[in-house]
């Protein structure tokens, strides 16, 4: 594939400097559903969505409209949303269980697994013609499951999961693994679904560690919406003892972590809840236990390529900017918690998820508020003449020290300048050695 | 209760509900958290697009489980009205221009103490410049007796939309 976007002029990560173009134009937002969307591994949905054979639950993958199933025989499957025949949705509900998926227009159905098996007077108009084998629902050839959460490419030369994410695991497992250290155990408690016009790159970007945009949730900081109610804080801060740092890897993900220091202790929280408090003070110690040094390593939020974002842990879920168009973009947050936690602790979780995160979040208001006026402030032909400036922190950050990746101990844009150079290398059409960044020598060592 | 009675009560809870509206209309949001209970349920659910037939089951979230657009107390309606009094919430700076149409009253339950109120509501939001938002849809209050006024005890709105067709839910309802 090739392309005639003049991309290595809009995107000059060596010097710090990318052009408004890719965040506005039509030309760029075709290319991306073109050549990146239909490539990268993308987030689909949890597994406890769909706990029984038959449950599905429609998600979306960039543009498009697919359906997560567990199949009569328990294997899990995404489908595109669409029927073979004449293209209707063949299913508009968001979750349920089925043991067939109907289309309304000429009733073609499908079984759970894909196969297309009701043809209505297929003796009369098909028979000897059609073969129902080649009509199967157009399923995605490469599926992840990974504690819990299910990931879906559309190219069938993508590498394996893991591959993809590189280091970038050590930071999903904050993510995905029990506040006590044992792996996975997460279920999805709900998921908020909202329209907002901007470019879903904005937010993305804003997860690969972009603290440096802090000051603008400065209202929610002075009123305080923590766990423990404080003035001054929007979460309560257990990472105080904690060295930031915002990590990159080759493949484009970007993080903002913490690696805690060796002899870490508690940090109290969640002061007006002492019984939630208790239970985390108890997996704070069974992680240790169970992790040693690795539970040195904390989350904050992150990116992984190309439009997941996460909070690891207040709150904490996993978030996909689904393009639109140029400038407006679908958001989908799923809200995780541990499956197996006491119900006062997941209520006093899901408590603070809603005051904090999406569309009726204290916090993240204001975060859609800059993304909105950010777009919409760069469409002016004018404006499109001055690229955005990426140049904090230029060169300082070390390579696997102290932890896998490219690690900067200081604000940086060096995650969004290492996303960005895989983004151009999407949208060149290149091969996945050069998308998985295996010229780039030192930290391939790390993340492989 | 005679017609009579019911008839004034009707009209008195009427005009409660508008000059509640009225001052969030003006932004007055300080008095309006003084008409709200101490023990106030303050509830939008996310509506779901369900099969025929699982509607009362399925389709909307439920207060006190899960994710919602709102379940909340009084504290964190608190906290709402101090981060836009902080003059730094970006999303309500400057502020947006909000009216509340409420219609279609109906006193569903009225005990000594308490009125359930069913109604319609259509907060209209302009924002900056060109931002417009139509937010419709049901709501059921629960009012209980103050004196010679009322506190709000439950709040109940259904919102007629799946997907948030909105950026914000940074306004009150």
């Amino acid at each position: 594939m090739s392309t005639t976007l003049p991309i290595d002029q809009m995107i000059d990560t060596q010097r710090g400097t990318i052009s408004r173009e890719i965040f506005v134009s039509p030309e760029f937002h075709a290319a991306e559903l073109e050549k990146l969307f239909t490539r990268a591994w993308l987030f689909v949905g949890h597994e406890s969505q769909i706990p029984k054979p038959g449950d599905f639950f429609v998600s979306r993958m960039g543009q498009e409209s697919v359906i997560l199933c567990r199949d009569s025989r328990g294997a899990v499957h995404v489908f595109l949303n669409s029927c073979r025949h004449r293209g209707m949705k063949i299913c508009r509900y968001e979750q349920g269980n089925t043991s067939l998926f109907v289309c309304p227009y000429h009733s073609w159905s499908y079984t759970t697994d894909g196969k297309l098996q009701g043809v209505p007077l297929y003796r009369s108009l098909y028979e000897g013609v059609l073969n129902r084998e080649d009509w199967s629902l157009i399923e995605v050839p490469r599926l992840a499951c990974y504690k819990g959460t299910v990931w879906a490419s559309w190219d069938a030369e993508a590498p394996d999961f893991l591959t993809y994410l590189g280091g970038a695991v050590d930071h999903l497992d904050q993510v995905l693994d029990c506040r006590d250290g044992r792996p996975g155990g997460s279920e999805v408690i709900g998921v908020h679904k909202w329209i907002l016009p901007t470019n879903w790159k904005f937010a993305a970007e804003n997860f690969l560690g972009d603290t440096y945009h802090n000051p603008s949730h400065r209202s929610v900081d002075m009123i305080g919406i923590g766990p423990s109610g404080e003035k001054g804080q929007r979460r309560d801060n257990e990472y105080n003892k904690g060295q930031h740092v915002w990590v990159g890897f080759p493949q484009g993900h970007g993080m903002h972590s913490v690696w805690m220091p060796e002899q870490q202790e508690y940090q109290p929280g969640y002061a007006q809840y002492p019984e939630v408090d208790e239970y985390f003070r108890h997996c704070f110690e069974e992680r240790k236990r169970r992790q040693g040094d690795k539970a040195r390593l904390m989350p904050f939020t992150g990116n992984l390529f190309p439009n997941t974002s996460y909070h690891g842990r207040q709150p904490r879920g996993l978030c996909v900017w689904h393009p639109h168009s140029p400038t407006e973009t679908e958001a989908w947050r799923f809200f995780l918690v541990d499956a197996d936690a006491p119900a006062a602790v997941k209520d006093v979780l899901r408590r603070f998820y809603m005051r904090y995160s999406g569309p009726a979040g204290m916090t993240e208001q204001d975060d859609m508020e800059n993304w909105l006026y950010a777009t919409q402030s760069s469409m002016g032909t004018i404006a499109r003449r001055y690229p955005f400036n990426y140049q904090a922190s230029m060169g300082a950050y070390k390579t696997n020290d102290p932890i896998p990746g490219d690690v900067s101990l200081q604000i940086t844009d060096q995650t969004p300048r290492n996303y960005y150079r895989v983004y151009s290398r999407y949208l060149k059409g290149d091969g996945w050695d050069s998308l998985l960044g295996r010229d780039l020598q030192p930290i391939q060592r790390a993340a492989e | 209760m005679t017609a009579v009675e019911r008839l004034l009560l009707k009209q008195e809870i009427e005009e409660f509900l508008y000059s509640e509206a009225d001052l969030l209309d003006q932004r007055k949001f300080r008095d309006w958290l003084d008409l709200l209970a101490e023990d106030l349920v303050y509830f939008m659910p996310i509506r779901r697009n369900v099969k025929f037939g699982q509607h009362d089951e399925k389709e909307n979230t439920r207060q006190g489980e899960g994710i919602s657009w709102f379940d909340e107390d009084k504290w964190t309606l608190t906290k709402r009205v101090e981060q836009v009094l902080t003059g730094v919430h970006y999303a309500e700076e400057p502020l947006s221009r909000v009216t509340h149409m409420v219609s279609n009253v109906r006193l569903l339950d009225v005990t000594p103490e308490q009125v359930t109120v069913g109604c319609r509501f259509l907060v209209y939001q302009n924002r900056v410049e060109y931002e417009n938002y139509t937010f419709i849809g049901r709501r059921t209050d629960i009012l209980r007796r103050n004196g010679d006024s009322w506190l709000i005890a439950r709040r109940e709105l259904i919102l007629e939309q799946n997907v948030l067709l909105a950026k914000n839910l940074s306004i009150f309802f």
